[in-house]
């Protein structure tokens, strides 16, 4: 008789690689075909995914091109600082030989140019070849926000702005959708099937379609508040107004994914058991009262969820940008992805369109972390 | 004034609701129905009803003349044909990729098995923008073996719209999940009754997966036909090109409203009909995506 141990020592290699250690023997079978049914998928997932992903981390960190004559090289951090550097820098106005401030022709304080602190000063060695992102007057100084890559500046803070605003937005408007709905009336599954087909449609559709509702001239959006105001309302070109872009995008965004939200809010209402509400009202809770102390406390889990599903996929904010305003106007709706692909494959220059989706990846990673943070149980 | 009744009270309460639930709706479905008149409209009816709610009726000059000259001016058919092949050949095989890989995390023993399963829900976390450019790289040098020998470069073909796409970790986890919750005298059962691994994937596990394998095809069949980023960067030729980014054709013609409309509907039209019909499984597959992690 030998033991399960010298069983499995003498058994072939396959069998000691494969056989979990305290599997018996006679389940070699399981352990050759258990790899063998994964293999396909975790091939496919290897190169499809994995691979590209560590490729998009080394890339990053080299000046690849798709097509180039000179070869790759490392280039440590550079591309990342240039994506990053920002800088904050003080002019001080300029004064005459008395030591008082010269003021321009129209009566603001005159500065010195920028362009003479920017371009090659041997004084600022810090501040060569950057650029202006925004300023503004702090007493007789003018502060000068300054970066490298204004571009993707803008296009990250105009993401962050996107996510920021519209998880609120859409979260709360899906919760109240998902209060609306979380009655037993009839025709209730009609409304949510309503609510939720935007949803199903794809956004480079919805994004065509909202070109024309948000068009200046013959826009519906203009002629529907033109209705509603009795035509007071003086039209607004929706998409061509740096001012009135981003909310455009915005909007549309959240009119496209609150169903999505909103089933995901009902699925969270329905875990809320009725006892908990029969006994609030037989305490003499009303309607906020009961939504205060009994529905908000048992969501929490499903907010922080709604949350960062609508971040994460804000952050990857494209197709609409791509479709309705390429960017523009005046890079006011430039996105992080919209401009990785501008660069990666409009330009061909992989190892900057890299480098941008590590930045990406890192803040979708800080997101997770945070959530699961909030959502760990708490024994 | 006396008071009303507490059942008048709510009944008026409840009317209050529906109508302010049938108002919501017009929010939803009013681009929708834009569209779908629009498309039956002559161009010059169509820019002069924007400028009231007769953009909403179908009424004048109606007729399908807009998929007639949408139809001639692209290609339509061959692209729709494209939309159809690659998304039915991707929903397949991921059925059966992410099925029987799940089928054995769930029901199968080996070595490493956790951390791979670790592995995999840890890939939930990257979005697709992010590989999209080193995938570019890696598709354009892998081989394939075509009618004339072997060719180095995926670029402009069905495969590289199909291959990438035939396993996925969402698909393997929603799975694994369903598998799980399955109970383990099922197979318990059928290995004493002397069944192969085989016979019982397919003969005990999966005649029984219908809700499951509905929810992976819905959610993989919506992220085919709605495909774009990635078959706009990887195809080049006519022939090939899927009917989403048929669409680009559209985009810098600002005249043709109404062909626009027609490609905008003939698109969308499919994917509404299905979701009609399978509303529930559609909405709960949905809304089980963004539970996952």
């Amino acid at each position: 008789m030998t033991t399960a141990a010298e069983a499995r020592k003498n058994a072939p290699l396959w069998v000691r690689l494969l056989l979990p250690k305290d599997a018996p023997l006679y389940q070699r079978g399981d352990a050759i075909f258990g790899w063998l049914l994964a293999l396909p998928a975790l091939l496919v997932l290897t190169i499809f995914l994995v691979i590209p992903f560590l490729m998009a981390f080394v890339m990053s960190f080299t000046n690849q091109r798709l097509v180039s004559p000179n070869p790759t090289e490392w280039v440590g951090m550079r591309n990342f600082e240039r994506l990053l550097t920002i800088r904050a820098f003080t002019l001080e106005p300029e004064r005459d030989e008395s030591g008082a401030i010269v003021y321009d022709d129209d009566g603001s304080i005159a500065y010195p140019r920028l362009r003479n602190f920017t371009r090659k000063n041997p004084d600022y060695p810090e501040l060569n070849g950057l650029r202006e992102v925004t300023s503004w007057q702090a007493g007789e100084n003018r502060t000068v926000i300054l970066a490298a890559d204004v571009v993707f500046l803008r296009a990250l803070i105009n993401t962050l702005i996107f996510a920021g605003v519209i998880a609120p937005l859409q979260g709360g408007c899906a919760l109240l959708l998902a209060l609306l709905l979380n009655q037993a009336l009839p025709y209730i599954n009609v409304f949510r099937a309503i609510y939720f087909a935007p949803v199903v449609v794809s956004m480079v559709v919805v994004s065509l379609l909202w070109r024309f509702i948000y068009d200046g001239q013959n826009g519906l959006l203009n002629t529907m508040l033109g209705i509603v105001t009795f035509g007071s309302f003086q039209p607004v070109d929706w998409l061509g107004n740096p001012y009135t872009a981003m909310p455009a995008l915005i909007a549309m965004s959240a009119w496209q994914a609150v169903g999505f939200h909103m089933v995901i809010w009902l699925s969270g209402l329905q875990t809320i058991p009725t006892s908990l509400y029969e006994a609030a009202g037989l305490d003499g809770a009303g309607a906020w009262q009961k939504f205060r102390y009994v529905t908000w406390p048992g969501l929490r889990n499903t907010a922080v969820l709604v949350l960062i599903v609508i971040v994460i996929q804000a952050m990857g904010l494209f197709v609409q940008v791509d479709v309705m305003t390429r960017g523009g106007p005046l890079d006011a709706t430039q996105s992080v992805v919209f401009q990785a692909v501008q660069r990666g494959y409009d330009k061909q220059d992989i190892a900057e369109g890299s480098a941008i989706s590590v930045v990406l990846f890192v803040i979708v990673l800080v997101i997770t972390i945070v959530n699961r943070y909030l959502t760990r149980d708490k024994d | 004034m006396a008071a009303m009744t507490f059942e008048t009270r709510q009944r008026l309460l409840i009317s209050l609701r529906i109508s302010l639930m049938i108002l919501i709706s017009a929010i939803f479905i009013f681009p929708i129905v834009f569209m779908i008149v629009s498309s039956l409209k002559p161009d010059l009816q169509l820019l002069r009803d924007s400028g009231s709610l007769l953009a909403f009726v179908p009424y004048g000059d109606i007729s399908l003349n807009n998929y007639a000259d949408a139809f001639e001016r692209v290609p339509m058919a061959q692209f729709a044909l494209n939309s159809i092949f690659t998304t039915a050949a991707s929903v397949a095989a991921s059925l059966l990729l992410n099925s029987l890989a799940a089928f054995s995390f769930a029901f199968l023993k080996w070595r490493g098995k956790a951390l791979v399963l670790s592995l995999i829900i840890a890939t939930f976390i990257v979005p697709f923008e992010v590989i999209a450019i080193p995938l570019l790289l890696v598709v354009n040098s892998l081989p394939w073996l075509g009618a004339g020998g072997i060719e180095i470069g995926w670029l402009n073909t069905y495969h590289v719209q199909i291959i990438p796409f035939i396993a996925d970790s969402l698909g393997i986890f929603l799975f694994y999940q369903y598998f799980r919750d399955l109970p383990d005298e099922l197979v318990e059962a059928a290995r004493i009754d002397g069944a192969n691994i085989w016979q019982i994937y397919a003969r005990i596990i999966m005649p029984i997966s219908g809700p499951i394998l509905a929810t992976v095809a819905i959610l993989k069949f919506l992220g085919m036909w709605n495909a774009y980023i990635w078959p706009l960067m990887t195809i080049r030729s006519e022939e090939l090109r899927p009917i989403m980014v048929g669409l680009q054709y559209f985009f810098q013609l600002n005249t043709a409203w109404g062909e626009i409309m027609a490609y905008l509907s003939i698109v969308t039209i499919p994917v509404l009909i299905f979701y009609l019909a399978l509303q529930r499984a559609f909405i709960e597959s949905i809304a089980t995506s963004g539970i996952k992690g």
